[in-house]
């Protein structure tokens, strides 16, 4: 059944190269060069898909990006396949699988096509007016939608291909390289500019360089050859970069734009391995020359939608650039001389051209007389009313236009065919030109939006441009560019240009019907169904702005974001509702251009690379003696270590218990490090602590608390006073890069006078933090040399020591309670200093314990976690930390806010520990926290931050936060669970050795 | 994306960049001594300008240095990039 329709050989089409490739389970044969849509037209398969709502049989409409209806799915169940894939764009290879999606079970008979029928009942807007209610119901609707909706499958296997970024600069970026591309570029080249032309097609050339015909001659020659020496010529200039399948999707402000290179997507699957497949280009200009064309618009009328429909320009690119006849009898419907050039075309290659109807009642141009020389005959003055076949066009049905253009007149007669190229002008190709922030302007007398103000170093040329003949390009070029490029000649000064096309064009946003509107079904945008009856309805209904017609009607907003139909939908809104086109605006063009795939998008980033992460210097260890980790900001942190088989809370208690019976071992070199260093090092502490520190003496140690401006709680650690005028502060892991930035901030912005500086050491240090009763006998033996006695060395102090040859600074500090040491040492010694310290612990069963024995020993002793125990809205006061505010400071961070009217409120929400009435309950983090179950609604006093069973005191611990906690000391509260409810009582934060006194043990 | 102009370094990427917020509101000299509304003002009042807005800005993958930024928050042109504590200019 299968017929061959190719008609002559093509420059593009390699007719010794035989391909074979399947679609919907079906072999067939196309050659090297072939689109997968050329491909399957030459095989005369037109019927690809089915539209998104009602399920109509849907054709391959177009030959560019701008396709709406031939949409596959590539690799159907492979890690390679792939949804939304434009026919009219992927080039066949051998072994390509590709399949209609959204229809089921099959394209030639699909179930939802029912929907086609049940159509008066599916009015815009159906889906929020009916799906919406009862809400209840919404999860029974989603299925359905789902099952009978959506357009293809995303992969469920890993992407098996590598992708790339790649960051470019140029002097002159030029997208497009049809004809105004090619001359733009070779004049910036040629004037020294540094200059990178981009396409997104196979070949250059654009649309010109398939146009043969004796009608358009640029010196006398015919204009594709022409074009064709000066590719030849640009392809040798050295600072041109040429880069085909090359699609910009997106441009940003200040020139900087996004662009998709294709390297695979054409090569048979086996000849990809190891290869790049899309590289995400970042540009970043000095000057943007866009060159982008123009996308045919196709006309609005009756069942304008069926398989054998296409945009005459796309039948001619079709004939000429593939060597494919899209029909056998085949008939064009315009409204200007575009589809006269398809016929002429059509005509030279033998292809049968069985009628032209023109909207235009007096036309005249070569081109037409030319037509009807050839016994092509042309109906002036007619529309086509109707179109019949279901899955293939094999009639229309027309009527002659009344004066106005508003009714249809005389009798219907009924035309033949297999085939009708449709045309309806053309709509500049703006898209790229708004992204970066472009105006545009309604130009009246043909209907177009063009180019107005530019908001940087660009221009746009051509057809883009609104310049849609050969004339208007070749006549401003020259100047266009020596303007823009500040140059003084390009190679085009002048020259001769013939062209028979006449710009005369009878544009009808909706043309008329012999039936009514709502009996009609005249497609605006094809991917989702909607008709200029939705628009109108929506119209009906109230909707005005153009943004909100689009969303009610879906216009627009498919994968191919209403290329061909937005200035229908804009036109037919216009003349509904009596406004000016240049005055509703357009939708926004948001990018990309076309659709982007993940793996272009994220390119390297992917797997370990995701997302970068820090590792101490001790890390190897912790991996070697099978740790669980814990992402903490960017930091990998050893979280536990289970032994023969632990489960997470078996190795904690282990750990927890360990460290207060006799010793344990934590790597804390994540935490933050800044180096302060001058004069006024002590005066800035003071400004950035809530506590005093001019009197801290040196050698000492001492615990602080940042506030935001705003008195709530930022951060906390301890700093050491090392000299004079020198401190080492402190800060918590995830805070160490803002709380550098903050203090930086303040330094340079509020106290310059200040002489002060700041130095991030986070990474130059090693931190081994020793704990426990036997800490002091373990590091003593590291660093025989220091005298560890208490009056030396007491708690909270620092001393300088060295370890073997190496200088070290210990803190005597704590975070647990215990009595403890930590070794800061530089960072490549962290490791060897950690191994020394569980050498030396071995007889006394030193552990190494993680973040969160940690975070339970500090728990143990009521020490809070700043982010865990606090959010963004708690004050030292209601942590009850009332003694690390100095009532002395005349002023610090945050100072001023702990006496606003909301701060000094009693009932503000305060820290407190909590004890289990059953003290085998563990609280669960987060839980909610009430005091009265019977009160509806239940009011929230607030809820659980830290909870824990603790080993050393045999009894389950919390910490929470509690409205007006502070004078509830006893106090009978209930923790609500799904299933049950727990008693507790709300007790003093601190739960182990309130008098410290193991912190000298 | 846009380009800065960092007074210290030249022209960089934006994503080198970290916006701060309104320029020229200074911290109080003596906050004590404010009534609350007055230290809210200071604490919460910021404009956000659809237009010509100053702002602060800090070269935080680069010299670390804040610095203010005259940017047109409509199309994000930058018109004027000056240090700390110098005049703004008159835009
Ligand atoms: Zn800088």
């Amino acid at each position: 059944m299968t017929k061959n329709l190719r008609v002559k050989t093509s420059k593009l089409i390699d007719e010794t190269y035989k391909i074979s490739f399947k679609f919907n389970g079906k072999t067939y044969y196309g050659y090297k060069g072939d689109t997968l849509a050329s491909a399957l037209l030459a095989n005369d398969v037109h019927l690809v898909g089915r539209s998104f709502k009602y399920h109509r049989p849907r054709g391959i409409m177009t030959a560019g990006s701008e396709e709406p209806n031939a949409i596959v799915q590539l690799h159907n169940n492979t890690s390679r396949t792939e949804p939304n894939v434009r026919a009219t764009e992927i080039e066949i290879y051998e072994g390509l699988i590709a399949s209609s999606q959204n229809c089921w079970p099959s394209v030639n008979f699909d179930i939802g096509g029912i929907n086609n029928f049940l159509s008066p009942l599916l009015p815009a807007g159906f889906y929020y007016k009916t799906f919406m209610w009862p809400s209840s119901f919404w999860k029974k609707y989603e299925y359905f939608i789902r099952k009978s909706a959506g357009l293809g499958k995303s992969p469920t296997k890993p992407d098996p291909d590598i992708y790339e970024h790649k960051y470019m600069h140029c002097d002159v970026l030029v997208i497009g390289a049809g004809i105004s591309g090619i001359m733009a570029a070779k004049a910036a080249a040629k004037n020294g500019f540094k200059t990178l032309l981009l396409e997104e097609k196979s070949y250059l050339g654009g649309s010109t360089i398939y146009q043969n015909s004796e009608h358009f001659k640029i010196n006398n020659q015919i204009s594709s050859s022409w074009l064709e020496k000066e590719i030849n010529e640009i392809k040798k200039i050295k600072n041109l970069e040429i880069k085909i399948r090359t699609s910009v999707a997106a441009f940003h402000g200040y020139n900087f734009l996004l662009a998709r290179e294709n390297l695979t997507d054409h090569l048979p699957l086996d000849q990809r391995k190891n290869k790049t497949r899309q590289k995400l280009l970042k540009i970043r200009a000095k000057k943007v020359i866009t060159a982008t064309g123009s996308l045919e618009r196709p006309l609005i009328f009756d069942n304008n939608d069926r398989p054998g429909i296409l945009l005459s320009s796309a039948i001619n690119k079709y004939a000429n650039l593939f060597g494919v006849a899209c029909g056998e009898k085949i008939i064009l419907f315009t409204n200007n001389d575009s589809a006269y050039e398809t016929a002429i075309n059509l005509n030279q290659k033998g292809v049968k051209v069985a009628a032209i109807i023109d909207n235009r009642e007096e036309v005249d141009s070569k081109l037409i007389k030319d037509t009807e020389k050839n016994n092509m005959k042309v109906y002036k003055g007619y529309t086509i009313v109707d179109t019949s076949g279901y899955r293939r066009i094999n009639s229309i049905s027309i009527m002659q236009l009344s004066k106005d253009g508003q009714k249809v007149i005389g009798t219907k007669k009924t035309i033949v065919c297999d085939c009708l190229g449709i045309s309806g002008g053309w709509t500049p190709a703006v898209h790229l030109f708004t992204q970066s922030g472009g105006k545009l302007k309604f130009r009246d007398e043909d209907q177009v939006f063009i180019p107005n103000i530019y908001p940087s170093d660009q221009i746009s040329i051509g057809a883009c441009n609104g310049d849609f003949t050969l004339n208007e390009i070749l006549s401003t070029i020259n100047n266009k560019l020596k303007e823009f490029l500040n140059i003084k000649e390009t190679d085009y000064k002048n020259l001769d240009v013939q062209s028979s096309y006449n710009k005369s064009k009878r544009n009808i946003w909706l043309l008329p019907s012999d039936k009514a509107i709502g009996k009609t079904k005249s497609f605006v945008d094809y991917q989702n169904d909607a008709t200029a009856k939705d628009i109108k309805l929506a119209l009906r209904e109230g909707f005005r702005s153009i943004e909100h017609v689009k969303r009610y009607t879906t216009t627009g907003m498919g994968t191919d974001q209403g290329k061909l139909g937005n200035m229908h939908a804009l036109g037919i809104i216009s003349e509904t509702s009596d406004s000016k086109m240049g005055e509703l605006g357009t939708t926004t063009f948001r990018p990309p251009y076309t659709p982007l795939t993940f793996g272009t998008i994220v390119g390297r980033n992917v797997g370990e690379y995701f997302d970068i992460f820090r590792k101490t210097p001790i890390h190897d260890w912790h991996i070697k003696n099978k740790a669980e980790f814990e992402n903490v900001g960017q930091w990998k942190r050893a979280w536990f270590y289970p032994k023969d088989g632990e489960n997470m809370y078996d190795a904690v208690q282990r750990e927890s218990k360990a460290a207060r019976d006799s010793a344990g071992i934590l790597d804390a070199s994540t935490l933050g490090k800044i180096d302060i260093q001058g004069t006024d090092a002590s005066e800035f502490l003071n400004r950035v602590y809530t506590n005093a520190w001019s009197k801290l003496a040196v050698g000492k140690c001492r615990y602080g608390l940042m506030l935001n401006e705003d008195g709530m709680v930022y951060d906390d650690g301890v700093t050491t006073r090392l000299d004079e005028n020198h401190y080492i502060m402190t800060t918590t892991t995830g805070g160490a890069a803002t709380v550098l930035g903050k203090l930086e901030d303040y330094l340079q912005t509020e106290w310059p006078e200040l002489d002060v500086y700041l130095t991030s050491v986070t990474d130059h240090y090693a931190t081994v933090s020793v704990c426990g009763p036997n800490s002091k006998k373990i590091v003593s033996q590291v660093i025989p040399d220091l005298d560890f006695s208490d009056e030396n060395f007491p708690h909270m102090s620092f001393k300088n020591a060295k370890i073997g040859k190496i200088k070290c600074r210990v803190m005597r500090i704590s975070f647990t309670g215990e009595h403890s040491y930590e070794i800061n040492i530089q960072a490549n010694y962290g490791k060897s200093v950690w191994e020394k310290c569980m050498e030396a612990g071995k007889e006394f069963n030193i552990t190494p314990y993680g973040t969160e024995t940690m975070h339970l020993l500090r728990a143990e002793k009521g020490f809070i976690i700043v982010g865990q125990d606090t959010d963004a809205t708690m004050t030292p006061i209601d942590l009850q930390m009332d003694w690390i505010v100095s009532k002395k400071k005349y002023d610090f961070i945050g100072k001023r806010s702990l006496y606003r009217s909301d701060t000094i409120k009693e009932d503000r929400k305060q820290l407190v520990g909590l004890l289990t009435e059953n003290p085998d309950e563990v609280l669960e983090e987060g839980a909610q926290i009430v005091a009265d179950i019977k009160k509806s609604p239940v009011e929230m006093l607030g809820h659980v931050t830290s909870s824990y069973y603790s080993p050393n005191l045999k009894k389950s611990i919390a910490l929470g936060v509690v409205r007006g906690g502070k004078n509830m000391l006893g106090q009978k509260l209930i923790i609500p669970m799904e299933n049950k409810q727990i008693n507790v009582t709300v007790a003093d934060p601190v739960f182990l050795d309130k008098e410290n006194k193991r912190l000298n043990a | 994306m846009f380009i800065i102009n960092c007074p210290y370094c030249g022209e960089r990427e934006q994503s080198e960049f970290k916006a701060g917020g309104e320029a020229h509101i200074v911290r109080p000299k003596q906050p004590t001594e404010l009534s609350d509304d007055q230290w809210a003002e200071y604490l919460f009042m910021r404009k956000n300008i659809k237009g010509v807005q100053f702002e602060r800005w800090v070269h935080v993958h680069g010299c670390r240095k804040w610095f203010n930024v005259v940017r047109d928050t409509s199309n994000d042109m930058i018109k004027a990039v000056y240090k700390m504590g110098e005049k703004p200019p008159s835009i």
